[in-house]
């Protein structure tokens, strides 16, 4: 007999094996999922998840393809969860903290509560990292941001109303596009590419038989 | 968390780990691989593999799965929809709202076009944020775009399609410099040097990250791009069918609301099918490192709207899923795992291979080292390799891990396991379909000349395996190439009556063949959820 435990979805008692995860419980008590469940496999943040243990009083937020299932877990997905996205040209904005103050003002109304970073299901320092975006820190903001998967369970606990992964990402594409050193190598072989300095060659061994493409690759040197 | 035997055989990794951390394993000749494939890699089993039976690639091979849906009914055989009420109406649909999708869209958009993303789960949930390790692109001043074509030709056994390589290597340089301006982090040095590693198959260290979310990190810059622009996304709504007109162009496509069940009509004068993969069908019973949605839905309706796929037969099983726990059983464990130093180790402590031989090759030979050779690690699913860890903090100094592969030691360490410390447990997982839909070199299939096809939905990019790190770079050329190219075709095409005449013309052909089938497809989910009765 395989070791089962109880848990509860969205209330309703299911007996399922301990070994699986809230995501494949789900499916072992016959739930076909469409909404909250992605990619599976911790990347994507569709399933944010809230659940407490039956007799206990905390919280937990989690990605339920990536928790596994416990004795009296009370569950209840988050599929979806309504947040507060600005629109801008990445074009036209500049990396400066006034950026922060016109899109997402209500920042600055953070309480300290740290409620978002006790429910990040990476584990982030999600509320320094507003602290961060606060002051324009902007590199600090995208590195401790950066594993961010956007599940939104922050934004569901945050009072302030912050939609702490969208903030997140203006923070990190202003430091890819604007803050972090160009490579100067990547400029140059574009314009090599486009001067056509390259035509000629691909031209040619796009034309190679195959009996010389084969040894050509056989005895290509390596870079160590 | 390990078993008795597991942690027996952590000592023995251990034990050698010492002597093995100064040397590098000898890689194979081209006649061992040859030789090593056909006895070892599932593509040859031959009874994972059906007949088509009918269409463009009737007599050809296909996995058996995959099979089985071309030769299913189309959902809308009997549905009588009327083609007459037009919900959307637009210049450029784009069906799939992955890495190729949004990229195609963002291009489209760009060149004026009236264009608008259909994906049947939330724009994102698509192979493209799961893709960990990297993206390819000749920058750097010891390589050159031939040599990545060199590399990708030889690595996809002299099968690519040239004029399909060549706009990859030749546009990854612009695709990566793209990426950067639209804000993606890639991985630099202080100067602004990009860090490239190898990858399996690789001659020059060429890979791209950021850290371990480098597909996650270009695909939530995609998305947020998308919506800036305000091109408009209907999420949970999967096409069913293509539309095509009395002229035999393309026309659009019947629409599902997954949720309602209700069908709605998209009329447009150009399509671009960005559906992405097939690992959930779990061809020859694999796990896989698939998102959920990916069950080839694109290469069906392409198929039965007349349009010829291409290296079909050909699978792509990532050498490293993981093997254990179970709860993560066939997740993906980066190559760049690989690439920065691990080795792969059987259940005595020996390296029996060259960690970075390409991934059909490597994938092949842990199968043959936990078949016939007997020297596998036993799991409570099968069987695992090592991939030995430990020696990453060792080679380039503690905190290495972390600051390379974050998601990696996060995953194991939601099982008590901590890759810093001890090795882990792989086995090849189902990973990508190297075939697909055949394109031409200007993006478009060659049946059907307003009907576009990019991504993984494509066959020919790569040829029969697929290198690391080009996967992410394909969606990006492809992706880009075809909303450019749908934006600009969309201008000249005049389209006739709307019909769907083609789905009889299916059916009928299915009729001929002697086929019968209570089945429908697309599948557009898998089906997991367990019934009793």
């Amino acid at each position: 007999m395989e070791n089962m435990v109880n848990v509860y979805f969205y209330g309703k008692k299911y007996s399922v094996p301990a070994d699986l995860t809230i995501m494949t419980a789900m499916e072992y008590a016959g739930y076909t999922l469409k909404r909250g469940c992605g990619c599976r496999h911790g990347f994507c943040g569709a399933c944010a998840t809230i659940y407490r243990i039956k007799g206990k009083n905390e919280l937990k937020t989690c990605l339920a393809c990536q928790t596994q299932v416990v004795e009296g877990m009370c569950v209840a997905s988050i599929p979806f969860f309504p947040t507060d996205k600005k629109l801008y040209d990445i074009n036209d904005i500049e990396a400066k903290r006034q950026i922060m103050m016109e899109l997402y003002p209500e920042i600055y109304s953070c309480i300290g509560c740290n409620a978002c970073t006790k429910a990040c299901t990476q584990d982030l320092n999600v509320m320094q990292y507003i602290a961060y975006a606060q002051r324009g820190e902007f590199e600090k903001c995208a590195e401790a941001s950066f594993d961010c998967v956007g599940c939104g369970c922050c934004t569901v606990r945050c009072p302030a109303g912050i939609s702490h992964p969208h903030v997140a990402l203006l923070a990190r594409r202003l430091v890819g596009k604007y803050i972090a050193p160009e490579s100067k190598h990547l400029a140059n072989r574009v314009d090599e590419i486009n001067s056509g300095a390259y035509d000629e060659l691909i031209e040619a061994i796009m034309q190679k038989p195959i009996a010389e493409m084969q040894e050509l690759y056989n005895t290509r040197d390596i870079e160590k | 968390m390990f078993t008795p035997e597991m942690l027996q055989s952590i000592k023995k990794v251990e034990a050698t780990r010492e002597a093995r951390m100064g040397t590098e394993p000898r890689r194979m000749t081209a006649e061992e691989k040859s030789e090593l494939l056909k006895a070892y890699h599932p593509d040859y089993r031959a009874d994972g593999f059906a007949e088509i039976k009918i269409g463009p690639n009737k007599g050809e091979k296909v996995p058996a799965e995959l099979g089985h849906l071309l030769h299913s009914n189309s959902r809308i055989l009997n549905a009588n929809i009327d083609l007459n009420k037009v919900d959307y109406d637009v210049d450029v649909l784009v069906i799939g709202g992955g890495g190729a999708g949004a990229s195609a869209a963002i291009e489209a958009h760009e060149a004026g076009a009236n264009v608008m993303i259909v994906t049947k789960l939330r724009i994102g949930d698509a192979n493209t944020m799961m893709a960990e390790g990297g993206i390819q692109a000749a920058d750097k001043e010891n390589d050159s775009p031939v040599q990545h074509y060199l590399d990708a030709f030889g690595g996809g056994h002299f099968a690519a399609r040239p004029e399909l390589l060549r706009r990859l290597v030749m546009e990854a340089p612009d695709a990566i410099q793209w990426l950067n301006k639209l804000g993606v982090m890639f991985d630099k040095d202080a100067d602004g040097n990009m860090v490239t590693t190898h990858g399996g198959g690789t001659s020059r260290k060429r890979m791209h990250a950021c850290k371990d979310y480098s597909g996650a990190e270009i695909m939530r810059t995609l998305r947020d791009e998308v919506i800036n622009r305000q091109i408009p996304v209907v999420e949970f709504t999967s096409a069913v069918e293509l539309i095509k007109d009395d002229k035999g162009q393309v026309a659009g496509a019947v629409l599902l609301n997954m949720e309602t069940d209700d069908y709605m009509v998209a009329k447009a004068k150009t399509v671009i099918i960005a559906t992405g993969g097939a690992g959930r069908l779990h061809y020859q019973n694999f796990p896989t490192s698939n998102h959920y949605g990916a069950t080839a839905d694109g290469l069906v309706l392409g198929y039965r709207a007349g349009a010829p796929l291409l290296y079909q037969d050909t699978i792509q099983y990532h050498p490293t899923g993981v093997a254990y726990p179970a709860q993560i059983f066939g997740a993906l464990v980066t190559e760049k795992v690989r690439s920065i130093g691990a080795m792969l180790v059987n259940v005595d402590g020996e390296a029996f291979m060259h960690p970075l031989e390409t991934r059909d090759v490597s994938a092949a030979s842990i199968i043959r080292e936990c078949s016939d050779r007997g020297k596998g690690v036993p799991t409570p699913t099968g069987f695992g390799i090592w991939l030995d860890t430990p020696m990453i903090e060792q080679l380039h100094g503690e905190g290495t891990i972390e600051k390379r592969i974050p998601a990696m030691l996060r995953m194991y360490l939601n099982y008590g396991i901590d890759m810093r410390k001890v090795p882990i447990l792989i086995y090849p997982t189902l990973h990508y379909q190297n075939g697909g839909l055949e394109i031409g070199g200007d993006g478009f299939t060659k049946a059907i000349d307003n009907l576009l096809v990019a991504g993984e939905a494509v066959g020919g990019i790569h040829g029969r395996n697929r290198l690391m790190g080009n996967s992410l770079l394909d969606i990006i050329v492809f992706g880009r190439n075809a909303g450019k190219a749908a934006a600009a075709k969309a201008k000249q095409v005049e389209l006739g009556a709307m019909t769907l005449e083609h789905i009889n013309d299916y059916a009928k052909e299915l009729q001929k063949a002697g086929i019968e089938s209570n089945d429908v497809s697309p599948l557009l989910l898998p089906k997991y959820a367990r019934h009793e009765r």
